[in-house]
C-alpha cells in the first residue's frame, strides 16, 4: 500500500483521474470517494425527502386520503432509515473523506482501497432496502427503531432483506471509521498535536470511536431477530420466555450514541464557520473537544430514557433521568462557546454563516425541548407524541442538515474552484429557514395537545396545524432542489475562488489551490 | 378535492395567524399545551411541565440575546476590527457550574413527582388492561367483568364518504367506567405486539407489552368522558385504537357493575338457543365488522401478502374443523389472533358463519354453518 503512496508521490501534479466510469468504480482517491459519498447522500435525501412529502401530503388533512394506512407505516419506516443511514451519515462520512486528509496534511486516507469498498457497499445496501417496496407484503412497516414483535413475529417477510441491507450498511459505517480513526492518528503533519487538530477531526475522531462502538451492538440486534425469525430462538419473543422489552435496551445501547453521531460532525463544523465569518478565534477550543468527548461518553449512560414507559424500575428512570440532564451541561459549553465567539468579533454573513446561526439557534431549541424530555413525569405526556417529533427533527434537520449545507456552501469553492451564487445561495437559506420552522414548530403544539406520532389519521382538533406543518414541509422540499441547482450550477463554473477562499479562513485546507489539486501534501506540511 | 384543500389553507393559515395575535389567546391555550388533566398527579406533571418550559424560555432569552446582540453590533461594518480575547477561566467555569445547579433545582421536583407515580400497591379497584391489534381488554379482576374497547368511527368518515362527527376517531363502543374517589390501579399488558395505553388526562401512559405486566394508578375526582390513544406503534391499524375511560358516582357505578354481570348472563342464555343460518349470518356481519375487517376488508379478500384472502379460501369453503381451529387458537407466527377469549361462543359460531356464507363461499363450499354448541363443544388440539 505505500507503494501505492510513493507512485503517486511522485507524478503529483502531471497526474489527474483516470477518465469515464472506472474513474469512479476503482478511485481509491478520498476527494473522488468523498464527491460519490456527498453525491449518494442527496440522492437519498431526495428520496427519503420525498416519502416525507407522501407522509405529510397524508395528514394535509384528517381522513384516509392519498395513502392506505399499510403504506403509510412503510414511508415513515423508509424515511427514517433511509435519512438516518442513507443521508445524513454518509453525508458526514462525505466530508471526513474530503477534509480530514487535507486538515491533518496528508496526502489520503489511510486505508484507500477500504475507502472505496466502504462506499461501493452502501448503493446495494439501499437497493436491497428500497427493493422491498416491491415486495409481497411490502417494505418494513414498523418504524425506523423495528420494535421487537412487531418487526419479528407480525413483521412483512421483506424484514430479512432489511435486516441485511442493515449488516451492509453497519460494515460500511465501521469501516469509514477505522479509516477516519487510522488517519488521523497516523497521518498527521509534523507538528500537529491532538491538541492542535481542526475541531470537525476532533469531532470525527470522536464520532468514529462511537460508531465502531455501537454499529457491532445494531448488528447483534438485527441478527437476533434474524434468529427469532427464521431459526426459532425467542430472544425478543415473550411466548418462548424472551423478553420484548430487550430489544428497546439493546436497540438505543446503540440508538442514542447513533444521535450523537449524526450532531457531533455538526458541531465541528459549525465551530470553523463561525470562526471564519466572525474573523475571531474561537472562544474555548478545550473546552469544545472536553465537551465533545463528555457528550460521547454521557451517550453511553442515557439510552432508557427512549424507554421511561417501558416499566423499568424507580431506580433505573431516575438514574436516566439525571444522566440525560447531565448532557445540558457539555452541550450548554458550547453553545456559550459558539456565542462568545460571535461577540466582538467582525461578522460577515455570507450562505454558509446563516447556516450556521440557524445551526446554533435551532439546534438549542431542540436541546430545550430535550431537556424537557429528560424530565421523567412529564415525559409519561410528551413520550411518542408529535412533541417528541419535534424534538428530534430540530435537531436533525436544522441541527445535522443544515450544518451539512452550511459545510457544503463553505467548502464547495475548495472542491470545484468556483464561487457559488450567493444570491441564489442566501434564497436557499431563508426558504429552508422558513420551511423547517413552519413545518416543526407547530407540531410541538400538536403534540402538547395530544396528538400520538406514527398515525395516518388524527382527531379534528389537531387539523389546522397539522395542514400548516405540511405546507411547510412542502416549502422545505421543494427548496432542496434549488440546492441542487445551486451546486450544479458552482460544479460547471462561476467565479474563481482563491486558495483562502474566505477573509477569515484558517487551517491546512485553506493553502492548497482551489479547486484543491487531485493529490495534496504528497509532501506533508510543517505545522507550528 | 386537492383544489379545495389548497383554497382552504389559506383560510386555515390566517385564522392560525389571528389567533396567534387575538386577545383570546387563552381559550385556545388548551389546543396547543399539555392538558393540566383531572387528577393530583396530572395537575402536578402539569406544573413540572411548565417549570421546566419557563426555564427553558429564560435560558434562551439570555443566550439569544447575547447572541442577536452580537450579530447586529458586531457585523464587520460596524466593527471592522475584531478582538482577540479567547478562553477565560471564571468564565468558563461560571456556564458550567451555573447550568449545573439550575439542573439540580429542576432534578429535586422532578424526582419527587416520579416517586409519587411510582406507587404499585393494590388499588381499590383492580383492571387488567390488554392491548390487541387493535383494540383494548378490559378485567375488572374483583367483579369478574370482562369486554373490548373498539373504535366506532365509521371507516366511510375516515375515508371521507361521509362527514366526521364531533369525536372522530376519539368514540368507542364500550367505555372503561370507574368511579370517582377510589383509587384505580390498571394492570396493563398486550397480547400481540407492543401497545401503550395513554390517558392524558390522569398522565398515564404505561407500554402494553406480551408477556410483561406494568402497573399505573390514578385516583380521579371528577366525573366525565376522558379521551386518550395507543401511542406505541403497533401496525397497521395504530392510529384507529382510542381509548376512552368513563367517570361516574359511585353509585352509578355499582348499577354499572349489576348491568354488566346481567349481560353475561343473557349472552349464556343465548348459547342454548337453536339458531338459524340466517340469524347467525346477521349477527356474524356485525362481529366481522367490529373485529375481522381491519384485515380482511369488508370483501373478505384481505391484502394481498399480508392477510389472507377469505372469500373462496379453501378452509372456509370446506375445512370447517380447521376453519374453527384457527379462530379458537391463532396461526402462529402470524398476525391471526386467537378470538376465543374475546368473543363469546355465539359471536364465535356466528362470525364463523358469516364468513362461510357470505361472498358466495356458501354457493362454492360445503355451506356447512357452525352454531354456538360447536363452540363450546370444541376441543383443544393436541399440541
Amino acid at each position: 500500500m505505500s507503494a501505492v503512496i510513493e507512485s503517486h508521490g511522485h507524478d503529483d501534479h502531471h497526474h489527474g483521474p483516470a477518465k469515464g466510469l472506472t474513474r469512479w468504480l476503482y478511485t481509491t482517491n478520498h476527494k473522488d470517494i468523498g464527491s460519490l459519498y456527498l453525491w449518494f447522500s442527496f440522492a437519498m435525501f431526495l428520496i427519503g425527502g420525498a416519502m416525507a412529502m407522501v407522509i405529510r401530503a397524508e395528514l394535509f388533512q384528517p381522513g384516509m386520503q392519498i395513502v392506505e394506512p399499510e403504506f403509510y407505516n412503510q414511508m415513515l419506516t423508509l424515511h427514517g432509515l433511509i435519512m438516518v443511514f442513507g443521508a445524513v451519515m454518509p453525508a458526514f462520512v462525505g466530508l471526513a473523506n474530503w477534509l480530514v486528509p487535507m486538515m491533518v496534511g496528508a496526502p489520503d486516507m489511510a486505508l484507500p482501497r477500504m475507502n472505496n469498498l466502504s462506499f461501493w457497499i452502501l448503493p446495494f445496501a439501499f437497493f436491497i432496502l428500497l427493493s422491498s417496496l416491491f415486495m409481497e407484503g411490502g417494505a418494513p412497516n414498523f418504524g425506523w427503531t423495528f420494535y421487537a414483535p412487531l418487526s419479528t413475529t407480525y413483521a412483512p417477510p421483506s424484514v430479512t432483506f432489511f435486516i441485511f441491507a442493515v449488516h451492509i450498511m453497519g460494515a460500511s459505517s465501521i469501516m469509514g471509521s477505522i479509516n477516519v480513526i487510522v488517519t488521523i492518528m497516523n497521518m498527521r503533519a509534523p507538528g500537529m498535536t491532538l491538541m492542535k487538530m481542526p475541531l470537525f477531526v476532533w469531532s470525527w475522531l470522536i464520532t468514529a470511536y462511537l460508531l465502531i462502538a455501537v454499529m457491532p451492538v445494531l448488528a447483534g440486534a438485527v441478527t437476533m431477530m434474524l434468529m427469532d425469525i427464521h431459526f426459532g430462538t425467542s430472544f425478543f419473543n415473550a411466548a418462548g420466555g424472551g423478553d420484548p422489552v430487550l430489544f428497546q435496551h439493546i436497540f438505543w445501547f446503540f440508538g442514542h450514541p447513533e444521535v450523537y453521531i449524526m450532531i457531533l460532525p455538526a458541531f465541528g463544523i459549525a465551530s470553523h464557520i463561525i470562526e471564519t465569518f466572525s474573523r475571531k478565534q474561537l472562544f474555548g477550543y478545550a473546552s469544545m473537544v472536553w465537551a465533545m468527548a463528555s457528550i460521547a461518553i454521557l451517550s453511553f449512560v442515557v439510552w432508557a430514557h427512549h424507554m421511561f414507559t417501558v416499566g423499568l424500575p424507580l431506580a433505573a428512570e431516575l438514574f436516566f433521568m439525571w444522566a440525560t440532564m447531565l448532557i445540558a451541561v457539555p452541550t450548554g459549553v458550547k453553545v456559550f462557546n459558539w456565542v462568545t465567539t460571535m461577540f466582538k468579533g467582525s461578522i460577515s454573513y455570507e450562505t454558509p454563516m446563516l447556516f450556521a446561526i440557524a445551526f446554533v439557534v435551532l439546534f438549542t431549541i431542540g436541546g430545550f425541548s430535550g431537556l424537557m424530555l429528560a424530565i421523567t413525569p412529564a415525559d409519561f405526556q410528551y413520550h411518542d407524541t408529535y412533541f417528541v417529533v419535534a424534538h428530534f427533527h430540530y435537531v436533525l434537520v436544522p441541527g445535522s442538515i443544515f450544518s451539512i449545507m452550511a459545510a457544503v456552501y463553505y467548502w464547495i469553492p475548495k472542491w470545484t474552484g468556483n464561487m457559488y451564487d450567493e444570491r441564489l445561495g442566501k434564497l436557499h437559506f431563508w426558504l429552508s429557514f422558513i420551511g423547517v420552522n413552519v413545518t416543526f414548530f407547530p407540531q410541538h403544539w400538536i403534540g402538547l395537545a395530544g396528538m400520538p406520532r406514527r398515525v395516518p389519521d388524527y382527531a379534528l382538533q389537531f387539523a389546522d396545524w397539522n395542514m400548516i406543518s405540511s405546507v411547510g414541509a412542502f416549502l422545505f422540499g421543494a427548496s432542496q432542489i434549488l440546492f441542487m441547482y445551486i451546486v450544479l450550477k458552482t460544479v460547471m463554473g462561476g467565479k474563481k475562488a482563491t486558495p483562502q477562499v474566505w477573509e477569515g479562513s484558517r487551517g491546512l485546507e485553506w493553502t492548497v489551490e482551489s479547486p484543491a489539486p487531485y493529490h495534496t501534501f504528497t509532501t506533508p506540511p510543517k505545522v507550528n | 378535492m386537492f383544489k379545495k384543500a389548497t383554497a382552504s389553507i389559506f383560510t386555515k393559515y390566517f385564522a392560525g395567524m389571528a389567533f396567534l395575535f387575538s386577545g383570546n389567546t387563552f381559550a385556545a391555550w388548551d389546543d396547543l399545551n399539555m392538558t393540566e388533566g383531572v387528577t393530583a398527579i396530572s395537575k402536578e406533571v402539569f406544573d413540572l411541565h411548565m417549570l421546566i418550559f419557563w426555564i427553558c424560555v429564560a435560558i434562551g432569552l439570555v443566550v439569544f440575546s447575547v447572541m442577536f446582540y452580537s450579530m447586529f453590533a458586531f457585523t464587520k461594518k460596524k466593527n471592522p476590527n475584531p478582538s482577540s480575547f479567547h478562553e477565560n477561566t471564571k468564565l468558563e467555569l461560571a456556564w458550567t457550574i451555573v447550568p449545573f445547579l439550575i439542573l439540580v433545582f429542576m432534578a429535586i421536583p422532578a424526582s419527587n413527582t416520579l416517586t409519587k407515580i411510582y406507587d404499585d400497591t393494590e388499588g381499590d379497584i383492580n383492571i387488567q388492561v390488554v392491548g390487541y391489534q387493535w383494540k383494548w381488554q378490559y378485567k375488572y379482576l374483583e367483579d369478574d367483568i370482562d369486554f373490548f374497547q373498539n373504535l366506532t368511527t365509521d371507516w366511510d368518515e375516515i375515508y371521507n364518504k361521509t362527514p366526521k362527527g364531533e369525536f372522530y376517531l376519539e368514540e368507542v363502543d364500550e367505555a372503561v367506567v370507574i368511579p370517582v374517589g377510589k383509587k384505580i390501579r390498571f394492570l396493563i399488558t398486550a397480547n400481540d405486539v407492543i401497545h401503550s395505553w395513554w390517558m392524558p388526562d390522569f398522565a398515564i401512559k404505561q407500554d402494553a407489552i406480551p408477556g410483561f405486566i406494568n402497573t399505573a394508578w390514578t385516583v380521579v375526582d371528577e366525573p366525565g368522558i376522558y379521551r386518550g390513544k395507543c401511542t406505541e406503534l403497533c401496525g397497521k391499524n395504530h392510529g384507529f385504537m382510542p381509548v376512552v375511560v368513563k367517570v361516574v358516582p359511585q353509585d352509578e357505578y355499582d348499577i354499572w357493575v349489576q348491568e354488566k354481570k346481567e349481560a353475561a348472563f343473557r349472552m349464556a342464555e343465548l348459547t342454548e338457543k337453536n339458531w338459524t343460518t340466517a340469524e347467525l349470518t346477521e349477527r356474524g356481519e356485525g362481529v366481522y365488522l367490529k373485529n375481522c375487517v381491519a384485515c380482511h376488508q369488508v370483501n373478505g379478500q384481505g391484502i394481498q401478502g399480508i392477510f389472507p384472502n377469505l372469500a373462496g379460501s379453501d378452509i372456509v369453503l370446506n375445512n370447517k374443523a380447521r376453519n374453527v381451529e384457527i379462530l379458537m387458537e391463532g396461526v402462529q407466527g402470524a398476525a391471526m389472533q386467537s378470538f376465543a377469549n374475546q368473543l363469546s361462543e355465539v359471536d364465535m359460531a356466528a362470525v364463523i358463519t358469516y364468513t362461510r356464507q357470505a361472498w358466495g363461499n356458501a354457493e362454492n363450499g360445503d355451506g356447512k354453518i357452525v352454531i354456538p354448541k360447536d363452540i363450546v363443544e370444541y376441543n383443544k388440539p393436541n399440541i
